[in-house]
């Protein structure tokens, strides 16, 4: 262009620092206060949707209530609160990491399937292994059962461009439909039973409990510390190895990475084989840490979803995925209690976190609506079709 | 600009072609090894309906037969790809070879037996609606480079809408709603999209999530304890007089529901006024190179929000054949994909209505496949039958089929200074 | 018709674009706005057309004052506008494009195509700009796409038309076809505005130059009356230096040996044609020829993007033909891509991770997986200390850094290592004059030091200037090569333009 940006007086040191980590900046406003309305906005906006649906205030408000005392209000309700939060934590780090390098990876459900499944066959295939063998063998399988399958979209994607929104979601329900094949198959299924339901997995493949010496209803298990670990590996992973420095770079600006010689095929298989492992935890997570560790169609359960809502969110960072999963582990335990005890179907959580991300991803529109000051971004998290 | 040089087959390329070839050849040695080795008994494709004029209109071939044939075929046209190469044809025969596999396929599952081919057609085209009306929303949107990821919850809060409204009033009623939800849900990925400038793929899978939410609450909230409100009318077929009684193609295309009629004209349509009229000139120019429309006056964000919307209404439409088209009742996350599949489609038909519409065909004739594979009793477990119309999306969309272009400024906010 | 500015004022985040400019025109003139880039030429001409509002000042036409909402307002007063990067379509027709936004049309919004095509031919003769009405314009040269732009202006009925960096892509001889142009628009009457940075075409074409240094008119000139140093003394407020301070060249041993070299372009035609050359340490060859010639090809196939099809590089007497971008990097040879935001460097990247974007996987970057960015942000210091690069810190992020200084960025990535060869491409592309100075001082050192330079560019000046060894480049082939001191622009012109040696020249 002709006319050059004339230098611009650049942002201060530790604004540069904060803006990575949280994509704000300084900007406290866009730090705490956005998020803040959005959740609140979000929660009145669903308010509405429950009020519209027949339900009186008093419901609307008996249902919030539910919420809050449903996920926190007791130290049951935090143990339902991590016990959700831990394959949510692990699904969202396999989205922001995918982000992270520019790749969509909506294949969360499937990936949370396949890694599932292999966990489950690790753990019912070899009996009287000593847990401290068996356990990690077995999230071995979710990790690498996950990884394949995240893995090749990303190859898909490498060599013949194909876009992993489409391939991924595709592969969702490939794996849908082999789980529920697979449950059905001798391989798999609970002798006796013509349903789709699996053998148990071996105890000594058990995620186990962590508060059980208190009571025994309490389900939280180390499903949440691996989840935990999963994301300051991310941290380490993208921010301080090489590895991640490369994907960043693909991520960032693809054409510049390959003129500095990285190699972005290569790194595109990475990050999904990546992604889709995390995603493989916690599939393991949710097998090996439930009552029966069985295996039944749909034990996803949608987290790869919200997966989804939670990477955004979080902006991508592992801690604020941290913080998002437990958030959104709070909506399905608090949501729990609120289907149990105001009879509103848990589904309007799901309304609820999709206002949340409107809200976050178009920050513009809280500032708008609330007059909160700004300082100006568009974000542009991947380029369209073009590979 | 360089001009004049010869076009030369880049290393790339050559090792693609070699895959084309190795592919028919595999497909070739699937034929011969499972559907032509040790079947016995012929295959009739029933061409025509009992209330047809010519009701036994039927094609029967010797299955085993039929399969060595095809097999054969595939294998020389494999050995010609890989020695010679078929150059720019290559897709052409890669697609051909498709059909007879296809065809062997169909010979080998109904050996010893007949099956309602013209039915399977009949299906094709029915099942192709959504997948087409998805795809043709895709294209108004991205003509005007705007990415729409939220079709699949535009076509559930068509369905959704189309149940409700249409149980509480009537079908015709409910039909309007339904496109009118389409355009609502569509004006919101438009506002996200271009007065916010949030990034396109986000805004659409949020709508996504966000319909999906809405439908399932209110359906378990509403719906379940009413069930009154959830049993519309539906949207009989309608035969044209004459041409419905040309056989097959009669069948195929006369005698169906105003979905199928108004896929058909919706795409005649679009067509027309994308390459023919000034807003289609103006709205490609826009998703081409919106900086140039603008520095000749184009309101871009006039024409973005206008397709967007109308791309909407479109899918608003494809939504209410799940309901009003059916069933006339409404079940949870009842779209199961297609508004992906219908992405795909317009991938396939490189972002132009009639190729969207060609490649929905292709997408529906999977799926029915799969219905008519279940009566058949195939050996294949009705799982894998269930993933064919996926994992046919996921081969589209790598590319076997060659690359297309989107439109150059896809997926990119505009931004005036 | 006269259009006058008067006292425009502009201002973005941060700098003001645009001070108290005032400016007449009038019909049957050409006026020259002169000034570097950033200087605000472009943003006037833009409140002019319409795409910005001005915050100060008004606008006037035949003495009435003009609000323009957009383009279309100032399309209606008579204003047209060819940007410096096309406004067209690729994939459109030339009569599309024309008529796109007014077009001629039938019942129902249907257009009417023939008229359209009639439409433009007529103005071809008119004119004398021959062009095919149903050409595609992204198989059109660059000369006619041009022509295309000045129809399109035409077609609207344009009385002022404002040219911005119009010869920035055509050869010199095009140069010239485009002033008889400009001449007989301006005998029709027209009133013309001439955006540029380029002192030697000013002179030549004007009636009158302005000239803008950051943002507010600073002189005004007619050309009889002064000349280049003068000029350029103007627009940059400080006596300049238009010539490279450089010893003769004492080249050694061969560095780069490039032999019967083919390499396809991305729609897979044949864009360097066995092409061969020779690159000895401790001299700076350049290239020569008009956008589109093979020049890109080349340098993706030395850098490694683009592997050839046929033929040999060898670095050193190392055969790096079919090698990966990274490993001709760490055999030592330097890449300064022509495309610094989409190539060059990550934007939203912090200065240090783009200091060591193609070193951070080996040492003192790295050890083995983990990074030390420590180390990186210490060499970083370092070498935005020694290029001169003006920031604040290391941390903050590439976009904040004004063009000259990304790009100073870039080179001192690529030149603070030890080389053996380097390949630039357009390094100066959009720079102001300081930063091109400089990075010409760089380039300059760097082969004292016994490297050996390649660089590519489309500004004639700056290869004559920089380059040892001149190569003309015509479609894919080196069909002249030329020391600067034996040859003039005129005769390398005619080479890029693809009269070939020994033919009567132009």
């Amino acid at each position: 262009m002709a006319d050059e940006d004339p230098e611009i007086q650049p942002d201060p040191v530790t604004e540069a620092i904060l803006e990575e980590v949280t994509g704000a900046g300084l900007d406290w406003r866009g730090i705490i206060l956005v998020p803040v309305l959005a959740i609140f906005s979000a929660f009145v906006l669903g308010g509405l949707v429950i009020f519209l649906a027949g339900e009186g205030v008093g419901t609307i408000l008996t249902a919030f209530g539910a919420l809050v005392t449903g996920s926190v209000g007791s130290l049951g309700a935090i143990s339902e609160t991590l016990t959700f939060a831990a394959p949510l934590i692990l699904a969202g780090l396999a989205v922001g990491i995918g982000f992270r390098a520019g790749l969509f990876n909506i294949g969360g459900e499937g990936q949370i399937l396949m890694g599932g499944m292999a966990a489950l066959a690790v753990g019912f295939s070899f009996e009287g292994l000593h847990a401290e063998v068996h356990l990690p063998l077995a999230l071995l399988g979710g990790i690498v059962g996950g990884a394949i399958w995240g893995g090749i979209p990303g190859w898909l994607r490498a060599v013949t461009g194909a876009h992993e929104v489409i391939t991924t979601i595709m592969f969702n329900f490939v794996a849908a439909n082999l789980t529920v094949y697979l449950l059905k198959s001798a391989l798999f299924q609970e002798p006796g039973r013509s349903d789709p339901i699996s053998k148990p997995a071996f105890e000594s493949a058990r995620l186990p409990r962590l508060l059980e010496f208190l009571d025994e209803g309490y389900r939280v298990h180390s499903g949440i510390i691996v989840a935990l670990l999963a994301a300051a590996f991310s941290y380490w992973l993208l921010f301080k190895s090489t590895i991640g420095f490369e994907f960043r770079a693909v991520g960032a600006n693809p054409s510049a990475a390959r003129y500095a010689g990285m190699n972005t095929s290569r790194a595109y298989v990475a990050v999904m084989a990546v992604a889709g492992a995390m995603a493989g935890l916690a599939g393991a997570s949710q097998i090996l840490g439930n009552t029966f560790l069985k295996g039944t169609p749909g034990f996803s359960s949608n987290i790869g979803f919200d997966a989804i809502a939670m990477a955004l969110l979080g902006r991508s960072h592992p801690v604020g995925i941290v913080a998002a999963g437990l958030l959104f582990g709070a909506l399905r335990s608090g949501g729990q209690e609120m289907q149990a005890t105001a009879n509103v179907g848990i589904d309007i959580t799901t309304v609820i976190q999709a206002l949340i991300i409107i809200f976050i991803a178009a920050p513009a529109l809280i500032r708008a609506v609330y007059r909160v000051k700004a300082s100006d971004n568009t974000e542009q998290i991947t380029k369209g079709w073009a590979t | 600009m360089t001009t004049v040089q010869e076009v030369v087959q880049s290393p790339g390329e050559l090792r693609r072609a070699k895959a084309i070839g190795v592919a028919l050849l595999l497909l070739a040695a699937v034929v011969a090894i499972v559907f032509a080795n040790g079947t016995i008994g012929d295959s009739t494709f029933r061409l025509a309906k009992i209330t047809d004029t010519l009701p036994d209109l039927a094609l029967t071939v010797p299955a085993a037969a039929t399969s060595w044939i095809v097999s054969g075929v595939l294998a020389f046209l494999g050995a010609v790809q890989i020695s010679r190469g078929f150059g720019k044809k290559a897709n052409l025969v890669l697609g051909l070879s498709f059909l007879l596999f296809i065809f062997a396929f169909l010979a080998w599952a109904a050996a010893d037996n007949s099956f309602s081919f013209i039915g399977m057609l009949e299906t094709t085209v029915i099942r192709a609606v959504p997948i087409a009306l998805g795809g043709l929303s895709g294209v108004m949107c991205e003509r005007v480079a705007v990415i729409n990821i939220g079709i699949e919850g535009m076509l559930l809060g068509g369905a959704f809408t189309g149940a409700l409204v249409g149980s509480l009033t009537n079908k015709w009623i409910g039909l309007g709603a339904a496109i009118l939800v389409g355009g609502v849900l569509s004006s919101l990925l438009a506002v996200l999209a271009i007065r916010y400038r949030v990034d396109q793929i986000i805004a659409g899978v949020v709508i996504n999530i966000l319909v999906l939410g809405l439908t399932s609450f209110l359906s378990a909230q509403i719906l379940v304890e009413n069930p009154e409100l959830n049993g519309s009318d539906t949207f009989r077929s309608i035969r044209i007089p004459l041409l419905a009684d040309i056989p097959i193609l009669g069948n195929i295309f006369f005698n169906h529901s105003i979905f199928v009629y108004g896929t058909f004209i919706l795409v005649g349509f679009v067509t027309w006024g994308l390459f023919r009229t000034k807003w289609g000139l103006r709205s490609r120019a826009v998703g081409e190179h919106p900086k140039a429309a603008d520095t000749l006056g184009v309101n871009v964000y006039r024409l973005r929000y206008l397709n967007v919307i109308l791309g909407g209404m479109i899918a608003g439409f494809g939504g209410a054949w799940f309901t009003l088209g059916s069933v006339g009742s409404f079940d949870e996350n009842m779209t199961g994909g297609r508004g992906f599949i219908g992405l795909a489609a317009m991938i396939f038909g490189r972002w132009h209505p009639v190729g969207a519409l060609g490649a929905a065909l292709v997408f529906g004739f999977a799926d029915s496949l799969q219905g008519k594979l279940a009566i058949l009793a195939t050996p294949i477990p009705s799982e894998f039958l269930a993933m064919a119309p996926y994992i046919a999306t996921v081969i589209v969309v790598t590319g076997v089929v060659g690359k297309a272009r989107p439109p150059a400024a896809d997926g990119q906010p505009y931004v005036k200074e | 018709m006269e259009i006058e500015l008067r006292g425009i004022t502009k201002r973005f985040p941060g700098v003001v674009a645009n001070d108290n400019v005032n400016l007449v025109v009038r019909s049957g003139e050409i006026v020259a706005l002169l000034g570097e880039n950033g200087a605000g030429k472009s943003t006037l001409m833009n409140i002019l057309y319409g795409l910005y509002s001005a915050d100060e000042g008004e606008i006037l036409v035949d003495g009435e004052v003009q609000h323009f909402a957009g383009p279309g307002d100032a399309i209606a007063a008579g204003i047209g506008m060819v940007h410096q990067h096309f406004m067209l379509v690729p994939v459109f027709s030339v009569a599309e494009n024309v008529v796109l936004g007014v077009e001629p049309t039938k019942a129902l919004g249907v257009i009417n195509m023939s008229e359209a095509r009639k439409d433009v031919r007529d103005i071809s003769t008119q004119y004398g700009l021959e062009v095919d009405p149903d050409a595609i314009i992204e198989d059109l040269p660059v000369g006619s796409q041009q022509r295309v732009e000045i129809i399109k202006v035409l077609f609207r009925s344009a009385e002022l038309i404002v040219f911005d960096e119009p010869t920035a892509v055509l050869t010199p001889q095009e140069v010239q076809e485009f002033f008889g142009i400009l001449r007989s628009l301006r005998e029709s009457g027209k009133a013309i505005v001439f955006i540029t940075h380029k002192l030697k075409e000013v002179l030549e074409i004007a009636d009158r130059i302005e000239v803008l240094r950051r943002g507010a008119v600073v002189g005004a000139a007619i050309p009889s009356e002064t000349d280049e140093q003068a000029l350029a003394e103007l627009m940059v407020g400080r006596p300049v230096e238009l010539t490279v301070h450089k010893e003769p060249a004492q080249p050694g041993d061969v560095r780069l040996a490039v032999k019967d070299l083919v390499v396809l372009d991305e729609r897979n035609h044949v864009a360097v044609d066995h092409v061969s050359f020779e690159i000895q340490s401790g001299e700076i060859v350049g290239i020569a020829g008009v956008q589109g010639n093979g020049q890109t090809e080349l340098v993706e196939a030395l850098t490694g993007l683009n592997p050839a099809i046929s033929g040999s590089i060898l670095l050193e007497g190392d055969d790096i033909t079919h090698a990966s971008p990274r490993k001709i990097h760490d055999a030592g040879m330097a890449h300064v891509p022509e495309d610094r935001h989409k190539s060059g460097m990550v934007l939203s990247f912090t200065v240090t991770e783009n200091m060591v974007l193609n070193s951070y996987h080996a040492d003192p970057y790295s050890k083995g997986v983990l990074m030390d960015w420590d180390a990186a942000r210490e060499a970083t210091r370092g070498l935005v200390a020694e290029y001169d690069v003006r920031t604040p810190s290391t941390e903050v992020f590439g976009s904040n850094l004004s063009g000259g200084n990304q790009q100073k960025v870039v080179v001192a990535r690529e030149f603070s290592r030890d080389l053996r060869a380097a390949v630039l491409s357009q390094p100066t592309r959009g720079l102001d004059v300081g930063s091109i100075e400089y990075i010409h001082e760089r380039i300059v050192a760097e082969r004292d030091e016994g490297d050996g330079i390649l660089i590519v560019s489309t500004e004639l000046d700056e290869v004559m200037a920089v380059a040892d060894r001149i190569l003309v480049m015509f479609r894919g082939k080196i069909i002249a090569e030329r020391r600067p001191s034996e040859t003039t622009t005129t005769e390398l012109g005619l080479f890029m333009a693809g009269v070939a040696e020994g033919s009567n020249g132009g």
